[in-house]
């Protein structure tokens, strides 16, 4: 009995305690912004979440060397979950309740996502997701900077079909087994099957998160392409691609015989990988570091010297990403937004959001969809050099419009092509 | 002999000068190749070849390393190093136009310039040459380059360079208008084992509508024979292939467990932090890779010779600090000790990311580990799991060497076997414990060092593999070395097939549950110690 009125009187102190605290964090936020960064900053994502977390903050700090958002400084609150699924919903609401960001920067993995979505859209809080993705979704509380299907996978499967890029006949569809790889694979399998390739020429292979052993798989391919001409098209996700690639090139599967395009590996991720045996292997993004423009020359140089003068873990061999890119595109939109809008209010950024433009380091000029939440971008497919760089073989004419809900689910069509209105009671039906 | 073959190498060298200077290679071929779309760029290194100019093989090297630039979309220069070659005449370009961009070589037109390299290669006086060659030929020839094959093979002495030369050949006319011919070249690829010759057949085969690719019966009923046995052979390489895969994840999950054979298996300690121990070793690795990069820099591929006692080291000595500072206090007690080893886990995986930072850090493999050997088509050994086999069974050699043929493994087996009489006797039980331990924590350390080698070293390495080594040691039976073994192999063996038959989710699924109903009906594992324990 005692003890209760103990457990309630401190309970009812938290309440008055946090009750006094809240007027502090108002004022507190009169003189900053506070925005989030939720990225996995260890576990087996944190390979390829960690650069963005110091690049969204490169971009802050950016932004407040030139004088901050409608005149105040954007103050970064960094969470690690830690690529543990239910951990990132958590953080997400801790951010959104707790810290009352104004924005969030942040995820990975499609789960990931999935998870925060929810959190996302009950207290409206407001993500940019910086990564390509499955598409299939489409929430008025997250801006999408990654490529849609129809801005990453289909273009890469078009290019490996066609006469210059070998002429597939056969393809392995292999990836990390979650909703990103399985959902993409579905739309290639639809997509291939409306390109006249049937189901007994596709290989659809999964594995777990963290898998270290690929000789299996890489002996499967061999197999399967002695059956005809084969490309495999990689959905692997982070720390796995180590061991897949130097798999790869320890069994001498050549990319000249068997093409491997990754939608997940970028510079980055190649980093510590001897990549003379992967010569010629593809990576399809709608950014390369090797590409040359002014813009690109510039964003690298601040990124070394970012990067040099905090002391960052591989600050020796600086390197830039896709990713990397679409973060930074995601973070000056959400700026000019906010000035349209004049205030951070959630609600009238999304409003401003639309029609935004940003000259990317690609050297395109990124559009916001009016209406569909995603960007405008150019496709590029690449081919791993000896130095781990890539070379772009392969480049849509202009930038592509983001195709949210894939033409090759049969369940889309009709699909609006903007977010629901009410999409918080959609999403608890 | 010496002078002979300095005198053989300045006349080389001379050639080579020589030729620089004087090459004439078609501007419009060089600038197709370079600069063209895809199909001129393949017509254009066929007919290049064609004309056997000294300069093509240098111009297709040069496109190959990636340092082929072209000027204003006319003038093709080769640039190394600020030094520009026109790859038309073979002279040099100084001072270098401003306008270069780089010419873009992708996979074919780099297959093409590889396999036309090759088809130069066949007329090289070196055997070997002339082998890789022909070898690399056999993964894909073209048409364009039938008579440069024709002429090779007429000239050729060597049997087995003539063997493949014909293989090569029979590939190409395969396609050719004369039905004998194709006849000739279907029977001559039965001893072909190359798996490229199956695909080339099945193309052979394809249907359409009710027209065969191929229109002679006779011809297509050769192929489905040869294709047979061309089939029978890959198959052979498939079987050798999986055997291989399932002994190099077996040796993998030996070494993992071997530690904990002894730690757990021989003295009963429930480790929960074994695979930490794994970890440190692995980081120690990591250590001693960068202090040879720093200090020793001509000397980095030989770093892990060095990395393997210091993994050993670094692990024991956590490993004998656990001991005497937790786990001697808990003797007998197997939750508390379950609970404080997991705590330790917990620890020590805290510091290495205190320390080196959450993220994986970058163990790279020295020259010698990267690669494999060819034993026959389609069935390559990667170097750094041969390697990892090897060290297992080394491993496993210097364990049961001091098992059961030095006083520490006498003591160690004695007071396994009956601690108050081994005490009686005068065995310092005490010291045996803290040894025993830090030479099973040594071997985890072992382990980290080989596993640095193939996967990925960060702070939760060591979650990877406790599951797994626990598995193997329960199911090999407690206190068993050979058990351990032989449920090491087996499970990397069932591991393997099932995931060749079911995919890598299922075929762990499988097994974990394997393990289950195992345990529940042979609890003692595969091997039990027969005999009386004093300790049960």
């Amino acid at each position: 009995m005692e003890r209760r009125s103990f457990v309630k009187s401190i309970a009812a102190g938290a309440v008055v305690a946090a009750a006094s605290l809240i007027p502090g964090h108002y004022a507190l936020a009169a003189d900053t912004i506070k925005v989030g960064i939720l990225h996995s900053l260890s576990g087996t994502m944190a390979i390829s979440e960690t650069v963005l977390k110091d690049v969204t903050l490169m971009a802050i700090d950016d932004i407040n060397a030139k004088g901050g958002v409608l005149g105040k400084k954007l103050e970064p609150v960094v969470v690690d979950p830690a690529s543990n699924w239910p951990l990132f919903a958590e953080k997400a609401r801790q951010l959104l309740s707790q810290d009352k960001v104004a924005v969030v920067f942040g995820c990975w993995t499609s789960v990931s996502r999935k998870s925060v979505l929810p959190v996302f859209e009950e207290l409206n809080g407001l993500l940019f997701y910086p990564v390509q993705y499955e598409g299939e979704e489409l929430s008025k509380n997250v801006f999408y900077t990654g490529a849609a299907p129809n801005q990453q996978a289909i273009p890469a499967v078009e290019y490996l079909l066609s006469k210059e890029g070998g002429g597939a006949k056969r393809f392995v569809l292999l990836g990390t087994d979650y909703v990103y790889p399985r959902t993409t694979n579905k739309i290639l399998r639809a997509f291939l099957h409306s390109k006249g390739i049937q189901d007994k020429d596709i290989d659809e292979k999964y594995t777990p998160f963290g898998h270290s052993d690929y000789q299996t798989i890489v002996a499967d391919i061999k197999k399967f392409s002695a059956g005809g001409k084969t490309a495999v098209v990689s959905t692997i996700n982070g720390d796995s691609n180590v061991p897949f690639y130097k798999e790869l090139g320890n069994a001498g599967l050549k990319a000249t015989d068997v093409p491997v395009v990754a939608f997940s590996v970028g510079e980055e991720e190649l980093r510590g990988v001897d990549t003379k045996p992967l010569v010629g292997h593809l990576a399809a993004w709608n950014y390369f570091m090797s590409m040359k423009n002014p813009a690109n020359t510039a964003w690298k140089k601040q990124w070394a010297d970012y990067a040099k003068a905090k002391k960052l873990p591989n600050a020796d061999k600086p390197l830039t990403n896709d990713p990397m890119e679409a973060a930074w595109i995601g973070i000056h939109m959400w700026k000019q937004a906010v000035e349209k809008a004049k205030t951070t209010d959630v609600d009238k950024v999304i409003a401003a959001m639309a029609g935004q433009t940003f000259t990317a380091p690609s050297g395109i000029t990124s559009t916001m969809d009016t209406k569909n939440h995603h960007l405008h971008k150019s496709v590029f497919i690449g081919e791993v050099k000896s130095d781990g760089q890539f070379n772009v073989v392969w480049k849509t004419k202009g930038p592509v419009k983001a195709q949210p809900w894939s033409p090759f689910i049969p369940e889309n069509v009709g699909k609006k092509d903007e977010p629901a209105k009410m999409s918080v009671k959609v999403s608890q039906k | 002999m010496f002078l002979k073959k300095i005198a053989q190498a300045l006349g080389l060298a001379a050639f080579l000068c020589c030729t620089q200077a004087a090459w004439a290679l078609p501007a419009d071929l060089v600038l197709a190749v370079a600069a063209g779309d895809s199909d001129e760029q393949v017509a254009a290194v066929g007919k290049l070849v064609a004309s056997g100019d000294a300069g093509v093989d240098a111009y297709f090297q040069a496109l190959l390393e990636g340092v082929v630039q072209v000027a204003g979309g006319r003038r093709v220069l080769i640039v190394k190093d600020t030094q520009g070659i026109d790859a038309a005449s073979g002279e040099k370009v100084d001072p270098l136009p401003a306008d270069l961009e780089d010419a873009i070589v992708n996979n074919r037109l780099r297959g093409t310039l590889e396999g036309a390299r090759s088809a130069l290669k066949l007329s090289s006086p070196d055997r070997a040459l002339r082998l890789a060659a022909v070898k690399s030929l056999e993964d894909g020839a073209r048409e364009e380059m039938l008579p440069l094959i024709a002429t090779a093979l007429a000239r050729e002495t060597d049997p087995q360079i003539r063997q493949s030369l014909t293989l090569v050949q029979a590939g190409i006319q395969l396609k050719s208008a004369d039905a004998a011919l194709r006849l000739a070249a279907v029977k001559a690829l039965a001893q072909s084992d190359n798996p490229n010759t199956k695909m080339l057949l099945l193309g052979r085969l394809e249907k359409k509508g009710e027209v065969y690719a191929e229109p002679d019966a006779a011809v297509r009923d050769a192929a489905q024979a040869t294709l047979k046995a061309v089939q029978a052979r890959l198959s052979t390489a498939d079987r050798i292939n999986q055997v291989f895969t399932g002994v190099s994840l077996g040796s993998i999950l030996l070494l993992a467990a071997l530690g904990l054979a002894i730690t757990y298996g021989l003295m009963g300690v429930i480790n929960m932090a074994h695979g930490e121990l794994i970890m440190v070793g692995a980081y120690g690795t990591y250590l001693v890779q960068n202090l040879f990069r720093a200090q020793l820099p001509a000397l980095f591929d030989w770093y892990l010779l060095a990395a393997v006692p210091a993994a050993f080291f670094a692990s024991a000595l956590v490993g004998i600090l656990l001991e005497r500072s937790v786990i001697r206090f808990l003797y007998g007690r197997p939750l508390e000790t379950l609970l404080a080893t997991w705590g330790i886990s917990l620890i020590l995986i805290q510091s290495v990311r205190t320390l080196y930072g959450a993220q994986n850090v970058q163990v790279e493999n020295p020259v010698w580990m990267s690669g494999g050997v060819e034993l026959m088509a389609n069935v390559v050994f990667p170097w750094n799991r041969v390697l990892i086999i090897g060290f297992a069974a080394a491993v496993l050699l210097l364990v049961w060497f001091v098992l059961t043929r030095t006083r520490l493994g006498l003591f160690v087996r004695a007071v396994t076997q009956n601690r108050g009489m081994a005490s009686c006797v005068g065995v310092p039980t005490a010291r045996v414990d803290t040894l025993a331990f830090g030479l099973g924590s040594g071997i985890a350390g072992l382990a980290g060092c080989a596993l640095s080698q193939i996967g990925n070293v960060g702070p939760d390495l060591g979650q990877t593999y406790i599951v797994d080594s626990f598995m193997v040691v329960v199911l090999g039976g407690v206190g068993q070395l050979a058990g351990t073994v032989y449920a090491a192999l087996g499970l990397g063996m069932a591991n393997k097939f099932l995931e060749a038959w079911s995919g890598a989710v299922l075929a762990k699924i499988a097994i974990l549950a394997f393990i289950i109903v195992f345990i529940q009906k042979r609890p003692q594992g595969l091997f039990a110690l027969k005999g009386r324990m004093a300790d049960s």
